[in-house]
């Protein structure tokens, strides 16, 4: 399927795929992140139930130096 | 304004007056090192898309300034409308485990940053509402300072001068008002240089100075970083003990008058 992450086209082998599955296939279990999918944010808790389907738009934040 | 040792934010007491940015640094050792020279307890941050094809185990600013030792303030620097604002503090809140406290900035213009006053009022309205603690990055402007605080804002913060400029307070006249109208912190945001501003936004009766280019962009950014914590320590001691009144000239001099040597 094809998920849009942070405006860039990204394929995967898999058919059905949850956020936490993602997570850990970006290599980004150890950071501290938030999530949006399609607009809507997905809180943490939820991210090992939330399934994600072809086309999906996410968003993923982190918190990096700034003023 | 308000003459309180301690700065009190949305209910919550700071011994230091002086809030810090976190970028601009040439790296996290060299962010940590200068805020802890400031004193600093709120630092701001900003909510970026994450780097996806970042190595795993890449140093982040979160492990140089751990959330539990900090009160962290993030922004919506970059953001150029309400909408934009308000999706990226929701993401932050979830981003920090529920945390409510955010610095609200929309701006009007790439070249100069100047602030709009019209989405950040608009961006005000909808975060008060969802219960967030909004400190609001503005225009010198009386008026706008008001009423974002009639919306609930819980700390005003107009700028000295434009962001990045360091071109100190361009109109003490304005912040003085601002901060005579207030019964919420006003702070100093943006366009300090040097700490002789800081220490000047202090004396005018100012909560509090955040900054980030005046540290991170000196020479010596940790030096500075101390500079400004002893100025703004300086400024406030100095609004509250209350400076003598200016005359042109004085007929009494500090020495005694009788007791001179004379000739003759």
């Amino acid at each position: 399927m094809i998920i849009f992450i942070n405006g860039n086209v990204k394929q995967f082998d898999n058919e059905k795929m949850t956020i936490s599955a993602l997570v850990v296939t970006l290599n980004l279990t150890e950071k501290r992140l938030a999530i949006e999918k399609n607009g809507e944010i997905v809180p943490r808790s939820q991210f090992s139930e939330a399934k994600l389907q072809d086309g999906d738009k996410l968003e993923i934040v982190g918190a990096v130096g700034g003023g | 304004m308000s003459k309180n040792k301690q700065l009190n934010i949305a209910g919550k007491d700071y011994h230091s007056r002086l809030l810090v940015g976190t970028g601009k640094y040439k790296d996290f050792a060299e962010t940590r090192a200068a805020i802890d020279a400031s004193g600093a307890q709120i630092i701001t941050v900003a909510i970026r898309r994450t780097n996806i094809g970042q190595t795993a185990g890449e140093p982040s600013l979160l492990e140089f300034l751990p959330p539990e030792e900090f009160t962290y303030l993030p922004n919506t620097a970059g953001c150029y409308s309400a909408d934009d604002a308000v999706r990226t503090l929701r993401l932050a809140r979830e981003l920090l485990d529920g945390h409510n406290l955010v610095k609200l900035e929309v701006l009007g213009d790439p070249r100069t940053l100047y602030p709009n006053v019209i989405e950040t009022i608009a961006a005000a309205k909808v975060l008060v509402k969802d219960g967030f603690d909004v400190m609001v990055y503005t225009s010198d402007d009386p008026i706008i300072a008001k009423q974002l605080e009639d919306i609930g804002c819980c700390a005003v913060m107009p700028l000295a001068s434009l962001i990045g400029s360091g071109m100190g307070i361009l109109n003490p006249w304005n912040l003085q008002i601002i901060i005579e109208n207030a019964k919420i912190p006003v702070l100093v945001d943006a366009g300090v240089g040097c700490a002789g501003d800081a220490a000047i936004a202090m004396e005018l009766g100012c909560d509090g100075v955040l900054m980030n280019t005046a540290i991170a962009s000196a020479s010596d950014p940790i030096m500075m970083a101390g500079a400004m914590r002893k100025a703004i320590e300086a400024g406030r001691e100095s609004f509250l003990a209350g400076r003598m009144p200016k005359k042109l000239y004085s007929a009494s001099p500090s020495s005694p008058t009788s007791g001179l040597i004379t000739s003759g």
